[in-house]
């Protein structure tokens, strides 16, 4: 009995844990040791150099630039995003829910399912300086002034493209928010409302820490989300990353690197340097935004 | 002392006429049900309105693009959409994500139903550490492996192959899909295998007869999570699959798009948008109460 049993499970994970090691696992082993050599790819020939690739990388302005980006973009981007779908979600929810709000929940999840890369393209158009969707808008309500040429000015397409992500994310969240809403007991809203408290109140003093738990986990994903930022770059920044650094992120300096320069040391320092700060910021997100648990 | 009166407890004692709050509040919250209907909406068309634009634009002729971006279009050009397909090469890369996405997601499915069911059901030494390997994967950035990846598929000699990027989409699949079904799979009752096995049902058996039917709703939900997030892969396919002939759908836009800037094909390229939206929203409005709430899962345990 014993015996088959132990055939059975070796048989069926032979096959899925080679491959997972393949593929998966000694990539990512494999990621130190190539930062920590001067490889360029295509011939053999490659050296170890300790910590080189790091010291070029703390010495590198293009570096700095894109984690300044970075950083800003994973600042503004939960804080804008989190604040909509909370926001929303209330609203939604509002006494029982405003009428048709399934299908808002719907409509709002859809950039939710699409492609990064259409998301991109589609937007691209919208930004487009002569026919694009936005600057007609502001031309036919009269604001013609506040025509930009969007992505093509380094003072709007960083902003740009995070207007891009914040449409494409306030409806997952929504959803998230909103189903977490749904699950605290109505009687805890009446019970709020006879003591005398007012939509207001009881949004910040009962639905929001009682969904707490969902709005730590949406920080912690919108903050890893930012400090990935590649797809939208690189289809709709002018360069990409430009124009001249202006919307240049770490990702995209690492894949520029390994796949343009053929820096693939370099590159690979690049990734486990973004791997330390992904870490390192994780962490810190659910280590700043702990709360004591509220169990209802 | 003082400090531990919550002072909302204390409101009721203070003299306040009672209809007075009463009638304030039916007057804002009507008031705010106003305004909240209105937020709700302006956002709701804020995300319509430019995928209807795209729609619409794509039966519009080139010129008609330019001159009238926001009416309808006088003639509904259909054409526009067989010269995205067949000129753009649109169909090409769209049959070759459906190749690559449909094969990716039986094959992460596979793959994880095995190891899910083995440590989820059985009891051998290193079977927490098998859990944590693959939960694991979850954490690390793609970015990180993206570099040795390439290499490890290069030296295999699966570098623009169709088998390449099944194999690599499945295997990094893998980690969520463990995680979910290792869970499925553990909330099953124990009392059914036991029962087979005892009337002679060998393990195989007991997974394809017994547990591998019962656990299908956990693999739907996992199948059709799996199926959009493959299907909107960009950074992979752009790094592993160079070859144009083998572009798949997301890859192959962003190209088109990109090298031809706003100078040709307009209303082309807007079909050729339309046609990658449309079969993922339709996929999303029939399923959409599992997407959502497959999506959210993870998110909300």
């Amino acid at each position: 009995m014993h015996h088959g049993k132990y055939r059975f499970v070796f048989s069926l994970l032979l096959v899925p844990v080679g491959l997972y090691a393949v593929f998966v696992i000694s990539p990512y082993l494999q990621a130190f040791s190539i930062a920590l050599t001067d490889w360029q790819g295509m011939t053999a020939d490659s050296h170890f150099i300790g910590f080189d690739n790091f010291v070029k990388l703390f010495h590198d302005p293009v570096f700095w630039t894109a984690l300044r980006h970075n950083v800003f973009l994973l600042v503004s981007i939960p804080l804008v995003i989190v604040s909509l779908s909370l926001f929303f979600s209330a609203m939604l929810n509002y006494q029982g829910g405003v009428p048709g709000s399934r299908i808002y929940k719907v409509v709002y999840f859809f950039p939710s399912v699409l492609s990064i890369a259409v998301v991109g393209v589609l937007w691209q158009f919208v930004f487009e300086p002569r026919n694009g969707l936005l600057n007609g808008f502001l031309q036919a309500v009269g604001l013609g002034d506040l025509k930009q040429i969007w992505l093509g000015d380094g003072k709007t397409a960083l902003g740009s493209i995070m207007a891009v992500v914040v449409w494409g994310g306030v409806g997952f969240y929504v959803v998230l928010f909103t189903a977490a809403m749904s699950a605290i007991p109505r009687d805890l809203y009446e019970a709020a409302l006879l003591d005398g408290a007012g939509p207001w109140q009881s949004f910040w003093r009962l639905t929001l820490p009682l969904i707490w738990g969902s709005v730590q986990v949406a920080i912690a994903y919108l903050v890893i989300g930012a400090l990935d930022m590649f797809a939208l770059v690189q289809v709709l920044s002018v360069g990409p990353g430009g124009p001249d650094d202006a919307t240049q992120v770490i990702s995209l300096y690492m894949y520029t690197n390994a796949f343009t320069y053929g820096n693939f040391g370099y590159a690979a320092a690049i990734g486990v340097a973004l791997f330390a700060i992904n870490l390192i910021l994780t962490l810190l997100t659910f280590r700043l935004t702990r709360r004591e648990r509220v169990e209802y | 002392m003082a400090t531990l009166i919550d002072p909302a407890r204390l409101r009721p004692a203070t003299p306040e006429p009672e209809p007075e709050p009463h009638v304030r509040r039916t007057v804002g919250s009507v008031l705010l049900g106003g305004t909240s209907q209105g937020f709700v909406l302006i956002w709701g068309v804020m995300v319509v309105f430019p995928l209807l634009w795209a729609l619409v634009s794509s039966f519009k002729s080139d010129p008609e693009i330019f001159k009238s971006p926001w009416g309808l279009p006088a003639v509904w050009h259909w054409d526009n959409f067989e010269r995205a397909w067949n000129e753009s090469h649109i169909g090409t890369y769209f049959l070759n994500s459906v190749i690559v996405v449909c094969c990716g997601v039986v094959l992460t499915l596979v793959l994880s139903s095995a190891v899910a069911y083995v440590l989820a059901r059985f009891e051998f030494p290193g079977n927490r550490i098998l859990y944590y390997v693959f939960v694991g994967g979850m954490v690390f950035p793609g970015f990180l492996a993206l570099v040795p990846l390439f290499f490890v598929v290069q030296n295999l000699g699966l570098l623009n192959t169709y088998l390449g990027l099944i194999l690599v989409y499945a295997t990094h699949g893998m980690s969520f899909s463990v995680f979910f079904l290792t869970a499925f799979f553990r909330t099953q009752s124990k009392e059914l295998a036991e029962a087979a096995l005892v009337d002679g049902c060998s393990h195989w058996g007991v997974l394809f007869r017994i547990m591998l039917p019962l656990a299908r709703p956990g693999l739907v939900s996992i199948g059709i999570f799996q199926f959009l997030g493959m299907w909107n892969e960009y950074l992979l396919p752009l790094v592993l699959n160079t070859d144009e002939q083998r572009y798949l759908v997301t890859q192959g836009l962003a190209n088109i798009a990109v090298t031809q800037g706003y100078h040709s094909d307009f209303s082309g390229l807007f079909a050729g948008l339309t046609i990658s939206i449309l079969p993922v929203l339709a996929v999303y409005l029939v399923f959409h109460k599992q997407i959502s709430t497959g999506m959210t899962a993870g998110a909300l345990k």
